[in-house]
């Protein structure tokens, strides 16, 4: 039996770095609403005699990114052409960095699959111009044709290359989570935008061949594209067949890895250096260019300034806008709001906004710390708390006007019910005399009887009192007959 | 008609120029009126911009080339776009897919090139002024084979921002006319930074020609002088050294060892960069359009088989091998350490003299067909590549005949002493006048 200690896997992260403008020209990178073939000048057309201006912004970004991940900016960096035809390519070479990357040799740290920390080594940071974009069009019968659209050509990208340094599918996907959350709290990189992120991964079982897998778009993609090849490698050795050295692309749709045809590994790219720029000095920019706070940093500081479990810390600080909002909902008053809030966006609210595939940006701090505080109060239990925050996000989500938490108890009567009221009285005597068998199964000890009974009157009171309350009152009223 | 409008309408009989503009309006300026031919591989706004290749036959850019830009700003009347060798590849625009262009000194033979079209229309007297674009003597050449004058500048000093790029690294844009006054004038123009362009200097011209070189120090190669150039052109130039003398310059004998290797080295880094530089013409985006019913990487065979003439396909092919994975060491980083090489000698020399001269051009102009093997072509431009390899500048000026035909004398400086090189062509050009 095979262990995880044998798979070996190194990958190749690209992200478009959020710029205001283009790598090379002065075209707006603010593209995807817009028609295509808008956002284009004669530079990033590639039109005959245009000439490439390197974006200092980017250059700034890289070198943050090279910062956070412990990078060595290089003393003399430069950009080199990789050549190779392609609709999408309109110059037919890619204005990239090879032989001389921006930055090399750092590491991140993740948390390996035991729990512990681990550090990833950083090959190599380099920054690259993205492609356009081709549009496939018709079908088979009418015949297919593509749309090539530009305004993606000459996006800033920056390529990230690990060593060969997880051991598995998750530690990739955590490394990944790790790296996203790392650029965001840089502010270079927004992984909301559709295709800002595309990874290449290496793959390998110790002791055969390497298989790169290319085409992965998404955080999950590359720990399902992973898992698909430890199993495909490992079957294949298991049949004592060999594991060929190459490439294959993911197909997201149906999890699978395919093989890349053959002719497509023989590129020959014929690097040589950009002659339409100057090599890049930029070792004496590290220094003056500061870094924000990073994950690691703040997740120490939420344990200690909000007594967060770990566990809690992780993920709140594991995304910007988590960490950020978790600590909007809880500035008015952080004593007592810091723990509530802590359960309910980490265990609660991330899971509802995955439910839903909508950002945390889309609502408000104010009505959560209000649901929060309703909560707290004692106002509402926690099981219509969440009902509470899945109407809110639905309002958000179908656009309909948004109501106050306040607002919503109110029109939908779901303040908890007060336990010495007549109605929750009633409401148990009539659970009682409607449900004789549970009764009975419950006096000849059948403890599920008693939960049967407490959900019954769970449902006549539509949520709005506490469980463990109401099983209390059932108890007691049960023995009352009794006696 | 207009004030500021102007006819244009030659007798074009040596095929100069390949778009004609008839009626041209200008503004005032430094050029105000002046009529001005541009090479056709220099991006013109609203005019057809083919670089004299069928691949961008119908090409209208959408934007000016940033010389283009400036000499309009100055009041210039951009008359024409002139004929090439196709992408600048050639030494007797011959290789143009629109036909040779003739030498106006005799119709029998070349006009040089690659900028022959810009050199034939100022010889004949079509237009006072041109630019031309220099890669391995593609200015040099056809000023020496025409009888006029051509500068090319140092590398950064005009920029290439919409100059269809043949060569980035060795290339230059710069003034052709029949006065060094002229060539001067333009160069006052066109020079100077430009954002645009990452390579280029912030470096203006501002200098007007004088023709005192007392106390000037040249130095001559002897490689100039030596085996493959026609003796009777070395003695002309020979004669106008003697005249520079005169003028109280005086001359040491010197030597460029790396020229060995420079024609070499020249050939590999211009044909690297071609490879890579004439890729994107697919007909997807400009030129005729491909057929798009078939898949892409065979409709771009097609196109691009159909589209670049033979000299150009050659070229492409040369350039791909020097980068594959495998020859790259032995061919495009060799020829770098040999460029620097060059460089080297030049520093070494400069730092003893303050220019050196030697012929331009090994003979005199090719009769049309003549140089039927590449090779032999490539062979002319020995004493034209080793300055652009250098990125110095360098004119070549008219400094007599040899049956009939001009021989041009050219003057290289250190980097950025443009100034200098033309103050030594104008006092030349003063003496001999």
């Amino acid at each position: 039996m095979m262990t995880n200690k044998e798979i070996i896997v190194g990958l190749e992260v690209h992200c478009q770095l959020n710029t205001k403008s283009k790598l090379f020209c002065g075209c707006s990178t603010d593209y995807r609403s817009d028609n295509p073939n808008t956002h284009v000048c004669p530079v990033c057309l590639g039109l005959p005699g245009a000439m490439p201006v390197l974006n200092k912004k980017a250059i700034e970004y890289t070198i943050r990114v090279a910062k956070a991940l412990n990078c060595t900016v290089i003393k003399e960096s430069e950009f080199s052409r990789k050549n190779y035809f392609y609709p999408d390519l309109d110059k037919a070479y890619q204005i990239t960095q090879y032989d001389k990357p921006l930055a090399e040799k750092g590491e991140l740290e993740i948390e390996s699959d035991e729990g512990r920390e681990k550090r990833v080594s950083i090959t190599r940071v380099h920054v690259e111009e993205d492609p356009g974009r081709l549009v496939h069009m018709g079908n088979p019968e009418r015949g297919r044709y593509s749309l090539v659209d530009y305004n993606r050509a000459g996006i800033p990208l920056i390529e990230i290359v690990t060593d060969p340094d997880m051991r598995s599918p998750k530690e990739a996907r955590k490394f990944l989570n790790k790296l996203r959350a790392t650029l965001e709290y840089l502010g270079v990189f927004d992984s909301e935008k559709e295709g800002s992120l595309r990874v290449d991964a290496n793959i390998s079982i110790k002791g055969s061949e390497r298989v790169e897998v290319k085409n992965i778009t998404s955080y999950k993609g590359v720990e399902k594209a992973l898992t698909f090849e430890v199993t495909r490698q490992k079957n294949l050795l298991r049949r004592g067949l060999k594991v060929d050295r190459e490439t294959r692309h993911f197909v997201e749709a149906r999890g699978i890895t395919q093989s890349a045809r053959s002719k497509e590994q023989e590129h020959d790219y014929r690097y040589f250096p950009e002659p339409d720029l100057r090599p890049l000095h930029v070792q004496s920019w590290v220094d003056a260019i500061p870094l924000p706070e990073l994950p690691d940093a703040r997740r120490s500081r939420f344990m200690t300034q909000y007594a967060c479990s770990i566990n809690h810390a992780r993920t709140l600080t594991g995304e910007l806008r988590i960490a950020n909002f978790y600590e909007k909902v809880v500035a008015p008053d952080p004593a007592n709001l810091n723990s509530i809030a802590a359960t309910w966006v980490a265990d609660i609210l991330i899971g509802e906004l995955n439910y839903r595939n909508m950002s945390v940006d889309s609502i408000d701090a104010k009505s959560f710390t209000e649901l929060l505080q309703l909560l707290k109060k004692g106002i509402i239990t926690d099981k219509n708390g969440v009902e509470l925050l899945r109407i809110m996000l639905d309002q958000q989500l179908n656009k309909q006007p948004c109501e106050t938490p306040q607002a919503i108890v109110t029109r939908l009567n779901l303040a908890k019910t007060a336990s010495d009221s007549n109605a929750l009285s009633k409401i148990i005597y009539d659970v009682i005399s409607e449900n004789p068998k549970a009764v009975e199964d419950y006096k000849n000890g059948k403890n599920g009887a008693l939960n049967f009974l407490v959900g019954q009157a769970m449902k006549k009171t539509r949520g709005r009192s506490d469980p463990g309350e109401l099983n209390r009152m059932i108890v007691e009223k049960l023995k009352n007959r009794e006696e | 008609m207009a004030e500021n409008e102007i006819t244009f309408e030659p007798d074009d009989r040596y095929n100069a120029f390949l778009t004609v503009c008839n009626r041209v309006s200008h503004g005032k300026g430094k050029l105000a009126g002046i009529t001005v031919a541009v090479k056709d591989n220099i991006s013109t706004k609203n005019i057809e911009t083919t670089c004299a290749s069928k691949i961008l036959k119908g090409y209208v850019p959408p934007y000016d080339a940033h010389v283009v830009e400036l000499i309009k700003k100055e009041g210039a009347a951009i008359v024409g776009k002139t004929n090439l060798d196709e992408f600048g590849m050639g030494t007797t625009t011959e290789n143009s897919a629109f036909g040779p262009t003739l030498n106006p000194c005799d119709t029998t033979r070349v006009p040089g090139g690659s900028s022959g079209g810009s050199a034939a229309a100022i010889a004949s007297g079509m237009v006072r002024m041109a630019l031309g674009t220099d890669t391995g003597g593609s200015i040099r050449c056809p000023s020496a084979f025409c009888g006029i004058v051509g500068l090319k500048p140092t590398y950064g000093r005009v920029s290439r921002y919409g100059l269809i790029a043949y060569a980035n690294s060795l290339e230059q844009i710069g003034p052709m006319a029949r006065t060094v006054s002229d060539v001067s004038l333009l160069m006052q123009v066109i020079a100077g930074y430009d954002r645009r362009d990452s390579t280029s200097y912030n470096k203006p011209y501002t200098h007007t020609p004088k023709a005192d070189i007392k106390g000037l120090k040249i130095g001559i190669p002897n490689e100039y002088f030596g085996e493959g150039v026609d003796p009777k052109v070395a003695n002309v130039v020979k004669d106008a050294l003697t005249q520079l003398e005169h003028l109280g310059a005086t001359t040491v004998p010197c030597s460029i060892p790396s020229m060995e290797y420079a024609l070499a080295a020249y050939y590999v880094i211009c044909t690297s960069e071609a490879s890579s530089n004439l890729a994107r013409f697919d007909g997807v985006r400009y030129g005729p359009a491909a057929d798009t019913k078939k898949s892409w990487h065979d409709s771009y065979q097609e196109v691009r088989r159909a589209g670049f003439g033979t000299e150009v396909r050659r070229r492409i092919m040369l350039g791909t091998f020097a980068l594959s994975s495998g020859y790259y060491g032995k061919y495009y980083a060799k020829a770098q350490i040999a460029r620097e090489n060059v460089r080297k000698d030049f520093a070494r020399i400069f730092s003893e003299v303050d220019v050196i001269v030697g012929p331009t051009m090994p003979t005199i102009a090719f009769k049309l067909g003549e140089k039927s093997d590449p090779l032999s072509m490539y062979l002319a431009d020995i004493l034209t590549v080793p300055v652009n390899l250098a990125g110095i500048p360098a004119i070549s000026l008219p400094c007599g005949k040899v049956a009939g035909m001009p021989v041009g004398i050219q003057i290289m400086g250190k980097p950025f002493d443009d100034e200098r090189v033309i103050d030594v062509a104008f006092a030349y050009e003063q003496a001999v006048k």
